[in-house]
């Protein structure tokens, strides 16, 4: 395309078709430091020095208000160290990232939410080990149990970044006060409010898996969980590598569990009509008839406090707030499931690698959670600098060191399962389709 | 919106019409009848289109509790949603008219460079005697069935990588940065539009009077007067209406668009914009509602201008009489 | 945030950048035809005016000409379309006969995965009902919409409305639908159709969960995109009947029922046989309808949308080529039967 070549050609062609065209179309040079670069705020900034005006391109699903607040996040470091970032984030990233990997054209950096997935780039060979740097950063400042899911035969290739916890019910503080009931601490406890509420002819449940294309993932956080309740991290790893069949009689046993709940009419689907609609109902707005007074208890990860409409209090003693998905069996201790992005390089240039060693940093952790919604399991985040109760608790929770973490399974399945049949299969469960015929035909699915 | 056209002027003269009393009864109740099918398909074609805006005109609340209809009984109106899409909060998005000027951007070049190419091929295809031509026609309709999404990554790594034969760059990577980028989707909407282009076109093309050509031939003009002077005047129509095929195509796509310019508000169209309106976690999906409106207009805008080259004839018959 | 125009004014530069590659490529391609012939023909001119000097048998006229021209004219399309469809066509083939990582040859492996799998003989038989039903009845509807607004003095309102979905994008008509089909289990129908069922004293379904209704309801969706494609393309081809055909039926006192089979119909057959080709293979490569209004789920998907889950999101490249190069099979009847078309038509 040699027309590109000679931009001043057309800039005369331009003028002759009247389209006005100033200096600005020009570039400004490579100096993108700004003028307090070496002031006292950039004094932490210092050992990222060096990379004055390079360019570094991430690629990830967040989008939109969340992705505002990435960028603000990292404004103070691009400003200091004259690193740019160029940020792009797009609903459809599973499925373009490796469009694009495979193309030749992958990003510098990705945020991978599924271990699965880092695992697929690293076995062929896309992803560049970490820096020494980078290295250093991640296991001073990340829990084990989580650089183990950035672990692909033994290279860490995911640095943690961002985290949710899934283990949490949603409810309504002020229902509860004002009709008596109390947050269960037991699934016993859980049941029993179940049938009390369920007599007073509030269905005291809601759910939906309905997510575009990602339709059924709640129904697999309900699955894990009961199974990591039920059997406990043992044979929760061991189902989700696949050392046990999919449909091990535990797990048969884990997901008839849940489906004492999610697929008894008499407690589903507050708001919404009955079981089967749970599959058509938006994930979003499956859990707003909480507020409503129209369900009592909805189990979602934290970041469902997003979808609550503007002006909804959501606190301890507020319109809505959450209480932990409780214990089923106390011998298997206090597990807790969730999830979480991984920064992982296409590239390893060294401005790239000083971004992802940021990305891992002390700065950088407390710099996001200061923008509110936000946590991480990185033990440099300050908790203080975390404002919503919601978020407050989920950090207490991911940096409770007895606690046990266990990472959403359907990430760490190959996609074809933890993305297809797993989803599908729950999508089916739900609208009436016995539980053994559906983790068989998971099993058969999982080569 | 005219569409009387010179051309079925004769056909719309009546005759004195049925002689008898009970022939212009049945012909009246025929008509009757006639009319009355079409309006109740028209009327059931454009109630969910309309049901959509009487939403986009709604509050959030509203449009997730009741039905659009209600709207008729206790009206409620705001402009909330349209301000949303147009003037969205999001700063790292960028503002809707980037995206607007980005599809003008992507759409223009990605018509044009089709419809030339494919009228020369096509021309090519039905008046030029050359061997195998029948098997290169058929070849090329075959081809339409190739699904993009499986292109998707190979016509990537061509721009990416390059071409290179035994050590040989034929091409080098196209390295494109920013605005640049748009030149890929050019290149990968013609690659994908040449099939049906062609094949639409050959079939109005060959079915040109034969003697019309033979006339410029012993006139001694060769292949490319005839193309220019004969055979673009007569294929204008058909080309405006594959225009408008092509238009509506490229405006609505989001994948080719996403892949080979990327999301960003340098180059991603207005599809991508909207797509994300429907906020993080798709739990906005008022929004929608507006977004969908906002982005019908251009399409229809052209399609209303141009609505009177169907009319003219998509296909060859209308030239022959 | 104010809009600043002056950043959008790189965007126009390529845009014009565009154009005039547009106005090169094709400009320059007119020229080189009308120069490179005209300087074979100076050359024939003066060899013919040196052969008859010296008496020497006149040249013959060179036979290639015609290909040549072809060559040139048929260069871009054919460019283009071998990098952009070809080799993936090709490549795809052979990736379905390689494993997910495209590593390994596996042989027909993936393609008896795909007559085994019992979800996927369901994702064929579905496609098979949306290739029969979606061409049929979306023509069957352009034409009929076509004959009774001909020459009616609301025609021009009339076909665009019809018209209007073709201007809406797959996933937008897709939503638009979803809220048609939309079902609330207590309080107010917020769904046209559950509503109209309340009203008529039904009860509430959730329409899109109940199989195989639901495939018939995405059709649906389908139809009325495509109708209005079917409706113009047909609608021209009626307005081109010669008028004195129609006349001298009407003076021998045909009844409308016969005129439109024994005139309208064969005449409008070309156009037919368009519109019913382009609506199979669009009905085969349909993806967006079925990925928006229920990704599949409830024994609703189809050849593309799995094509894409196994190839994008599952990482299996190996089965989603193979389903890809059954599309590919898929289309020859239809090619065979435009190829006997096109030796009629040669014929004839």
């Amino acid at each position: 395309m040699a027309v590109f070549t000679r931009p001043r050609q057309a800039f005369a062609i331009a003028g002759v078709l009247g389209l006005a065209l100033s200096a600005t179309a020009c570039g400004t040079g490579d100096d993108k430091k700004s003028d307090n670069a070496g002031s006292a705020e950039c004094a932490a900034y210092e050992k990222y020095d060096g990379h004055d005006g390079k360019k570094v391109s991430i690629y990830a699903s967040i989008r939109d208000a969340e992705a505002d607040l990435l960028e603000r996040s990292w404004s103070q470091f691009t400003d200091c160290t004259g690193i740019e970032i160029d940020y792009e984030g797009n609903a459809e990233f599973e499925a373009q990232l490796p469009v694009r990997v495979d193309g030749g054209n992958a990003p510098d950096l990705a945020f991978v939410p599924q271990p699965g997935l880092v695992k697929r780039f690293a076995d062929a060979g896309k992803l560049k080990s970490l820096g020494a740097d980078t290295k250093t950063m991640a296991e001073q400042n990340l829990p084990a149990d989580w650089l183990k899911y950035g672990t692909v035969n033994g290279t860490l290739y995911g640095v943690p970044l961002g985290a949710n916890v899934k283990s949490f019910v949603w409810y309504s503080p002020k229902l509860f006060k004002e009709k008596g009931w109390t947050v269960p601490t037991s699934w016993d406890d859980m049941i029993k409010l179940s049938d009390t509420i369920a007599a007073t002819g509030v269905k005291p449940w809601c759910a939906g898996i309905e997510s575009g294309d990602a339709t059924g993932w709640p129904a697999t956080d309900w699955i894990e969980d009961v199974v990591l309740r039920t059997q406990g991290p043992e044979v929760y790893d061991q189902w989700t590598t696949h050392a046990i069949p999919f449909n091990d009689p535990r797990i048969v046993d884990a997901v008839n569990r849940a489906g004492t709940i999610l697929k008894n009419e008499k407690y589903m689907n507050g708001g919404f009509g009955g079981v089967k609609s749970i599959g058509t109902t938006a994930f979003g707005e499956a859990g707003l008839p909480v507020t409503t007074g129209r369900c009592a208890m909805h189990r979602q990860a934290s970041f469902y406090a997003n979808q609550f409409p503007e002006g909804t209090k959501v606190a301890e003693d507020g319109d809505a707030f959450a209480f932990y998905f409780p214990a089923i069996d106390a011998a298997k201790g206090k597990p807790v499931l969730g999830a979480g992005e991984f920064v992982v390089a296409y590239a390893d240039r060294p401005e790239v690698q000083a971004v992802q060693t940021y990305l891992a940093s002390s700065e950088y952790v407390n710099s996001r959670a200061k923008l509110g919604n936000w946590v991480t399991a990185n033990n440099k985040l300050d908790i203080a600098n975390v404002a919503s109760p919601i978020d407050k608790l989920s950090v207490q929770i991911l940096q409770d060191k007895t606690g046990t973490f266990r990472f959403d399974g359907s990430d760490l399945m190959p996609a074809a399962v933890g993305a297809g049949t797993f989803w599908k299969g729950m999508v089916e469960w739900i609208n009436g389709k016995d539980t053994a015929s559906v983790l068989q035909g998971i099993e058969s699915s999982w080569k | 919106m005219t569409t009387a056209t010179p051309t079925i002027a004769v056909g719309t003269q009546q005759t004195d019409g049925p002689k008898t009393t009970a022939g212009r009864v049945r012909k009246r109740l025929n008509s009757r009848t006639a009319t009355l099918i079409s309006i109740v398909i028209a009327v059931v074609w454009t109630i969910p289109t309309f049901g959509l805006f009487i939403s986009s005109l709604r509050p959030e609340d509203e449009i997730k509790t009741t039905g659009w209809w209600t709207a008729f009984t206790n009206p409620q109106f705001t402009l909330e949603n349209y301000q949303q899409v147009l003037f969205g909060r999001s700063s790292s998005s960028g503002q809707l008219a980037s995206y607007f000027i980005n599809s003008l951007a992507i759409t223009i070049p990605s018509v044009l460079f089709p419809l030339a190419f494919a009228s020369l091929a096509a021309y090519a295809l039905a008046w030029i005697n050359f061997r195998g031509r029948d098997w290169a026609y058929i070849a090329i309709f075959a081809l339409q069935i190739v699904p993009l999404q499986m292109a998707l990554v190979p016509l990537l790594k061509f721009f990416s990588t390059g071409v290179t034969v035994a050590g040989i760059t034929l091409m080098p990577a196209w390295d494109l940065v920013d605005e640049q980028k748009f030149a890929q989707v050019w290149f990968a909407h013609t690659c994908f539009a040449l099939p049906f282009a062609v094949y639409l076109l050959h079939n109005f093309i060959s079915q040109l009077p034969g003697d019309l050509m033979e006339a410029a031939r012993v006139d001694g003009a060769g292949h490319p007067k005839i193309f220019r002077t004969i055979v673009l005047p007569l294929i204008t129509p058909a080309l405006a209406a594959i225009g408008i095929f092509q238009f509506l195509w490229v405006w609505n796509d989001l994948l080719v668009a996403l892949i080979f310019a990327g999301g960003g508000d340098e180059t991603a169209p207005l599809t991508v914009r909207l797509a994300e309106m429907a906020g993080t976690r798709g739990n906005e999906w008022q929004r929608l509602t507006a977004g969908a409106f906002v982005s019908i207009v251009v399409p229809l805008i052209v399609f209303l201008s141009l609505q009177r080259y169907f009319v003219r004839g998509l296909l060859a018959g209308s030239v022959k009489g | 945030m104010e809009f600043d125009f002056a950043e959008e004014q790189p965007k126009f530069l390529m845009l014009m950048y565009g154009l005039i590659a547009f106005v090169a490529v094709v400009g320059g391609l007119l020229l080189l035809l009308d120069v490179v012939p005209a300087w074979f023909a100076r050359r024939r001119e003066t060899q013919l005016v040196a052969a008859s000097a010296s008496g020497a048998p006149l040249p013959r006229r060179p036979k290639q000409r015609e290909g040549l021209f072809a060559l040139f004219f048929m260069l871009p399309t054919v460019l283009l379309l071998t990098i952009g469809l070809v080799v993936p066509a090709i490549r795809t083939t052979l990736l379905s006969l390689m494993d997910k990582d495209s590593n390994e040859w596996v042989g027909l492996a993936n393609y008896s995965w795909m007559f085994s799998d019992s979800s996927i003989i369901r994702v064929l038989t579905n496609s098979l009902i949306w290739v029969i039903l979606v061409p049929l009845v979306a023509t069957g509807f352009g034409l009929i919409y076509a004959v009774l607004v001909d020459k009616a003095r609301f025609e021009a309102v009339a076909k665009s409305l019809i018209f209007l979905p073709m201007a809406i994008s797959f996933v937008g008509a897709s939503i638009i639908w979803k809220f048609v089909y939309a079902y609330r289990g207590d309080g107010d129908q917020i769904g046209l159709l559950n509503h109209i069922v309340v009203s008529l004293g039904g009860e509430p379904k959730q329409w899109l969960l109940e199989s195989p209704l639901n495939t018939l309801l995405l059709i649906v969706i389908m139809i009325w995109i495509q109708a209005g494609f079917a409706m113009v393309v047909l609608s021209a081809a009626i307005k081109a009947i010669p008028g004195d055909i129609v006349e001298a039926a009407r003076l021998d006192g045909v009844s409308p029922w016969q005129m439109f089979w024994q005139i309208t119909m064969p005449t409008i057959r070309p156009a037919l046989i368009v519109v019913v080709v382009t609506l199979s293979i669009a009905t085969l490569k349909v993806f967006d309808i079925v990925r928006t209004a229920t990704n599949g789920n409830y024994d609703t998907s189809v050849i593309a949308n799995e094509m894409y889950n196994q190839a994008f999101r599952y990482g299996e490249n190996g089965q989603g080529s193979a389903l890809a190069v059954f599309l590919f099979i898929l289309v020859i009847p239809i090619v065979i039967y435009q190829i006997r078309n096109l030796r009629q038509q040669r014929e004839g």
